[in-house]
């Protein structure tokens, strides 16, 4: 491992602003772990991988499948969440007011099934406090500038779908 | 008193159900999950989706069971696999059924979407184009 592991693992413990990565629990996505593990090896700032399934990063702080109130807590303590484009995490990042950067899956490089991850991504992008990295080559930059956090409160249009189902279920 | 019976996958699938929570208020909810989401109260069923046969049976088994448990007056599911069988053996009992696919669903029905419809008798997507494709109900989407 690159010596700047050593580095990022001196920060295990610090409060500071931390980066999260995850890429949910299903499935493994080296093309953005790995990215991430080059990027964080020179750098200073925490940061805390979730793995889905064993990816062997030395080094870091890096979890196969965390519970999912460890999540939710690693949620919180960062500052901005990387993340495959799966609705669990663009979904808890909003509950907790986080910005998200989402890297889209690929079903050419067998990243998932099918490419549905890229269509979640076109229609959110633009979304108040939250980026999409086309390729991981776009993460740097996405995470040197400042972004907005999402709006928080309540969605209109969550509440209509809420009050569809109701009506259904009340009938 | 409703008994609703609201089953998912974990991760996103879980995360919108329980977005979905208010709409139980007034009925007895009982939840269920194939993951693990660390709450005893939510009931456990096997994963699987629809292209692994044999883990496909052990849901089925599990639903079967759940079912029998729970007695639903009606069935909420947002998906994945574990949620389509949950919900088709529902309606074979007579349960009322409301699917409500993924929102992460931008441009088709999911598979299990489409394998819901004939035995749903709400059955929902979260983007308006697909509602215009497939003939689903729109009435909103949690993002």
């Amino acid at each position: 491992m690159e010596t700047g592991g050593a580095e990022n693992r001196r920060n295990l413990c610090g409060r500071g602003p931390m980066i999260f990565v995850t890429v949910g629990t299903q499935l493994p996505f080296p093309r953005l772990v790995d990215f991430m593990a080059r990027w964080a090896s020179v750098k200073t700032e925490r940061v805390v991988f979730q793995t889905g399934q064993a990816h062997g990063l030395v080094g870091f702080e890096a979890h196969g499948d965390l519970p999912i109130r460890r999540f939710e807590q690693t949620v919180d303590d960062a500052r901005i969440i990387v993340s495959h484009a799966g609705i669990g995490t663009v979904l808890a990042a909003q509950f907790a007011g986080k910005p998200i950067i989402i890297v889209p899956r690929r079903a050419a490089l067998a990243e998932h099934r099918n490419n549905h991850q890229c269509a979640t991504a076109q229609a959110l992008e633009g979304r108040a406090g939250l980026r999409v990295a086309w390729e991981v080559e776009d993460l740097p930059p996405l995470l040197a500038s400042a972004c907005e956090v999402p709006q928080h409160g309540t969605n209109p249009r969550c509440d209509s779908l809420v009050d569809r189902v109701r009506s259904f279920v009340s009938a | 008193m409703v008994y609703v019976l609201a089953v998912s996958s974990g991760g996103g699938h879980w995360q919108q159900l329980r977005l979905l929570s208010k709409a139980f208020d007034g009925a007895k909810v009982t939840y269920a999950c194939s993951a693990d989401v660390g709450d005893e109260t939510v009931l456990q069923l096997p994963d699987c989706n629809l292209k692994t046969p044999f883990r496909l049976v052990r849901t089925l088994i599990g639903a079967c069971q759940i079912l029998w448990r729970v007695r639903p007056d009606v069935i909420v599911s947002t998906g994945a696999a574990p949620g389509v069988l949950v919900l088709i053996l529902g309606k074979c009992v007579g349960c009322r059924t409301v699917w409500i696919d993924s929102v992460a669903n931008v441009q088709r029905m999911s598979l299990s979407g489409r394998v819901a419809r004939r035995f749903s008798d709400l059955w929902m997507t979260q983007w308006k184009p697909v509602a215009l494709k497939t003939g689903a109900t729109y009435a909103g989407a949690v993002l």
